[in-house]
């Protein structure tokens, strides 16, 4: 098991060290450079320690250097080149709080909601709530998620007034935004509970649970369950994925200043170290939100452990 | 049959009491009790009709209402998308100063956008262009993975776990980030970059799935049967490889182009995807956005399109996914 | 001797695209207490579908038991049972154990646990005794060091162990009825001979009536009192092992029985193999259904179902040659046999 993870642990270092090379040399690599746009109209000597003050009248190769050093000795990503005097590793932070709060409830909303909804399918297959739960898991796979964020913001804010359209640090803020994240997520588990459960209640060792007189409700309890939602926690690195890229779309909708809200406005900006910086977070959040899920999903079925201690 | 034979059979037959043997049965011809032999081999003849796999499958999509339904949806908005723009005369690009932000009308059955523009013709620009991403997409991202899970696949040893590796880190990073980091550096010039930047990575999938399938097929008796039967490798190819990996990437595609949509949708919303005066669904979308309170048919034609065409190719997909498995042929 | 389970009349179909596909049709059998009754046929001829059907183990509404068809365990009417009666029913009175060991175990259950759990539906065992009871299974049905194997996982086990476990399972509430539907199918060959074996050896020490389906007749020759021989969903020929090995009187039983390999001396003669297939069992069938692959084949076959003629009070078979006017033929083999 320890090696399991050890190389697990390996890999996510490489997929990470590729993640902040490419990001960092792809940036760099753009025509011009960082600052020339901004930097154009400046004085010949301002402009000299603009570039001096962000390290870009070094090499490529001594500049990328001096992020990794900084990076795994100080764990900062440098400062803002749009609004100086703004570190981005703070920045991120602050932003992080907010969109893990909206993600996180999203998630969590997701999956009960949606693993619920693909019991109710799986055990009613072909009866009109297997049709309403697939009605609304096409519905949240095919609508797209501005599509679905406005149209709710229409209803319930300029509508029905329930709702504030915008905004952030109070309860009702949180409600329209978290649905509307969460949508895909129900969508995806109730669909893929459904086919799991259906899948497994094929299995020949369902079969022998029957034959052994396990009423059909301990059937699905001990049996089903358990090995239909098993697969389930490795789709949830796509989940949490989604959930980043929505946010970009949920918090520009809803004016929510967490993390995506800054990337875009950062991409907008062309604010090259926030952009090298937001994106070498996502990445890092996301690869070792997968490592986890690995290392859960290695430890919950016990035909990987076996696997795992060879 | 020997005559000794014949004349022991009688005497066993005798040892045995006759009386239940006639008793339930009504009197039969004797010339009805002549040896006829053997059917030679009618019973080889299959009464029910024998139905190939490929028209097997087509015969299930049809049967399947949903999947037939979307078919025919998609093949109308391909037709639309096409003559679409042309329907009404007036060009996309046209800007009408004196009609801004209209509701829909007999002049602009769609209504006009901020410019005036008219958003009939505008929605079926759009469309053209992101089914022509959607599609464009879906089919380079199919090439390129198959011939990577292929090599990968046909190689094995160390060419796959090199190959595979690679797809593993790829895959570790969410799409959309590099979708969006491509965006950026491209400066989203063209469609050109714009589909770089889509199809960069999305044909990790496809390898993964085209190698898995190869190599489950690669294994299976059936290929070890051609193998042993001194079927050539290039016939087993033909034969038996690419008709059982074509199903699976059918599907694939059908579940890429949607994706493929919706990636681009979401770029040209976020404002890097496809750049004014052309335009795209997503794009149309995002620009409806601002006056989303006070236009909602703005936003309402470009956001029914996109639900409605991503669904269609999602039930397809889902259609098709069944109708080509032949563990469900029944 | 004590009849336990008695099947009449049997009819199943399954739903499909093409239409109504009738598996088994009209068999019927009886069951005696301690006693071993083997179904053999080739593949697709209804046996396995029948011994599902014991336990209603088919699943509706795709494949139908249908009605008029009987089957009663000792009086109880099976085919009407309510949920809580076939629960009550299914492993306590009959239990049954599968062709593949490597899929008729939960993969994230510990055997120890799968064995626990009959224990607990039926016996109300607290967890404590239904472990120990598990353990004693385990001792009985041969697994070494039973202790630490009930902490095991399928996946940890053997195919031949894990159809150990499987019987283990079957008969840990000392059930009346085991069903073994080609318990030996998917193993090897050394560890078929183990898993018949202690078939046996269980029910001469626990009793059990056994229903065995399989298609091997080597399988049966050491093992079942009485046999059946199916095809196409029907019972062709039954009679006590003896009756069908050494006087089988149905052509179709002939061909079976030269198809199996032989290693006695003087047979030189080649392996038998039967031509053609079986009937597809979407059409109707009102002649003998063997009448298409039969070399005895006379006009009558094609027109009319036979009837089943008794030859003794064991042996019955359903074949026109029985019939006064028909020719004497006797089997190819037969010859061999008899001699």
């Amino acid at each position: 098991m320890l090696k399991f993870v050890l190389k697990r642990v390996v890999y996510m270092l490489v997929t990470l060290l590729i993640i902040i090379t490419v990001t960092f040399f792809m940036m760099h690599s753009i025509p011009g450079d960082p600052l020339a746009s901004m930097a154009r109209n400046l004085p010949e000597q301002t402009r000299q320690n603009y570039y001096a003050k962000y390290g870009l009248d070094k090499p490529k190769g001594e500049q990328y250097l001096i992020f990794m050093k900084n990076l795994i000795t100080k764990g900062d990503l440098g400062e803002s080149i749009r609004y100086p005097g703004r570190r981005v590793t703070d920045t991120l932070m602050t932003n992080s709080v907010v969109s893990g709060t909206t993600g996180g409830l999203a998630l969590i909303l997701g999956i009960i909601i949606g693993v619920t909804l693909g019991i109710v399918a799986a055990l009613n297959k072909n009866r009109w709530p297997d049709y309403v739960v697939m009605i609304i898991a096409i519905m949240g796979i095919t609508v797209p998620v501005f599509v679905l964020g406005a149209l709710l913001q229409y209803f319930f804010t300029v509508q029905l007034r329930v709702l504030p359209t915008t905004g952030w640090g109070r309860l009702e803020n949180l409600v329209l935004p978290v649905i509307v994240l969460s949508f895909n997520t129900i969508a995806t588990y109730a669909r893929y509970v459904k086919s799991n459960m259906l899948e497994v209640m094929n299995q020949d060792y369902i079969l022998t649970a029957e034959a052994k007189g396990v009423t059909p409700i301990n059937v699905i309890k001990s049996h089903v369950l358990r090995n239909a939602f098993l697969p389930c926690i490795t789709i949830l690195g796509g989940q949490i994925a989604s959930i980043f890229t929505g946010s970009f779309i949920v918090e520009k909708i809803f004016g929510i200043p967490g993390l995506g809200f800054y990337y875009i406005s950062s991409i907008n900006d062309r604010d090259y170290t926030m952009i090298i910086g937001t994106t070498v977070f996502f990445g890092a959040l996301f690869v070792v939100a997968q490592l986890v899920i690995d290392v859960v999903y290695g430890i919950l079925d016990p035909r990987m452990r076996i696997k795992a201690k060879d | 049959m020997s005559k000794e034979t014949k004349t022991q059979a009688v005497q066993l037959d005798k040892t045995i009491p006759n009386g239940a043997k006639t008793a339930a049965v009504p009197p039969i011809p004797k010339e009805k009790f002549t040896i006829i032999g053997t059917d030679d081999f009618s019973g080889d003849i299959i009464a029910r009709p024998r139905i190939g796999y490929w028209a097997d499958a087509w015969r299930r999509l049809r049967q399947n209402k949903v999947a037939t339904v979307s078919l025919f949806f998609l093949i109308l908005m391909v037709i639309m998308v096409i003559i679409g723009p042309y329907l009404n005369g007036i060009n996309y690009e046209a800007v009408d100063n004196t009609a801004i932000n209209q509701a829909p009308s007999a002049a602009h059955w769609f209504g006009t956008d901020a410019l005036g523009r008219d958003l009939f013709s505008r929605v079926w620009q759009a469309g053209r262009v992101s089914i022509a991403i959607g599609i464009a997409g879906a089919l380079i991202g199919t090439v390129v993975g198959c011939i990577y899970g292929g090599i990968a696949a046909y190689f094995g040893g160390i060419v796959d776990t090199i190959l595979m590796r690679i797809v593993e880190v790829l895959f570790s990073i969410p799409y959309l980030l590099i979708v969006i980091l491509i965006s950026v550096i491209t400066d989203s010039q063209s469609i050109f970059t714009l589909m770089l930047a889509l199809t960069l990575t999305g044909w990790c999938n496809t390898a993964r799935l085209v190698r898995g399938q190869m190599l489950q097929l690669k294994s299976q008796e059936f290929i070890l049967a051609a193998n042993a039967l001194g079927v050539s490798p290039w016939t087993t190819i033909i034969k038996h490889l690419i008709p059982n990996t074509l199903g699976v990437i059918l599907v694939a595609i059908t579940f890429d182009i949607p994706s493929y949509i919706f990636s681009e949708a979401f770029l040209s919303y976020l404002g890097l995807g496809i750049k004014a005066p052309n335009t795209s669904w997503g794009a149309l979308a995002s620009a409806a956005q601002q006056t989303f309170a006070f236009y909602p048919y703005q936003m309402f034609f470009p956001a029914l399109l996109i639900a409605l065409t991503m669904l269609s190719f999602t039930l397809l997909g889902d259609g098709l996914r069944d109708a080509l498995d032949p563990k469900l042929r029944k | 001797m004590e009849k336990i389970l008695e099947v009449k009349d049997l009819h199943v179909s399954f739903n499909t695209y093409a239409g109504k596909v009738r598996a088994v049709r009209g068999v019927g059998f009886e069951l005696n207490k301690g006693e071993s009754l083997a179904f053999v046929g080739e593949s697709g001829c209804g046996k396995t579908v029948t011994a599902k059907s014991v336990l209603r183990l088919l699943k509706p509404p795709f494949a139908v038991i249908e009605e008029g068809s009987q089957i009663l365990y000792k009086g109880q009417d099976v085919v009407h049972m309510d949920k809580k009666a076939l629960s009550n029913y299914r492993g306590a009175e009959v239990s049954m154990i599968f062709q593949d060991p490597m899929t008729s175990l939960n993969p994230t259950m510990k055997v120890g646990r799968q064995i626990m759990e009959s224990l607990q539906i039926h016996k109300k065992l607290d967890k404590k005794a239904a472990m120990e009871e598990a353990i004693h299974l385990l001792k009985l049905v041969n697994i070494p060091s039973p202790e630490t194997r009930v902490n095991n996982y399928p996946h940890e086990m053997s195919g031949g162990m894990r159809q150990r476990v499987m019987i283990a399972i079957a008969l840990a509430c000392d059930p009346s009825v085991l069903i073994a539907d080609e318990p030996t199918t998917a193993l090897d060959v050394t560890i078929q001979a183990q898993i018949m074996d202690l078939l046996k050896e269980l029910k001469e020490k626990l009793g059990t009536a056994i229903i065995l389906v399989t298609h091997d007749l080597g399988v049966v020759a050491n093992f079942a009192d009485r046999v059946q021989v199916m095809y196409a969903g029907q019972v062709l020929e039954r009679g006590t092992a003896r009756e069908i090995f050494y006087d089988g009187r149905h052509p179709y039983t002939w061909a079976l029985l030269s198809s199996v390999p032989k290693l006695a001396k003087e047979s030189k003669q080649e392996l038998y193999a039967l031509k053609g297939t079986p009937p597809d069992l979407i059409l109707p069938l009102n002649h003998c259904p063997f009448a298409a692959r039969c070399e005895h084949c006379m006009s009558i076959c094609k027109e009319q179902h036979p009837p089943e003629t008794a030859l003794s009070d064991t042996h019955k078979v359903s074949c026109w040659l029985q019939h006064p006017d028909a020719p004497n033929v006797t089997a190819f083999s037969g010859k061999e046999a008899r001699s």
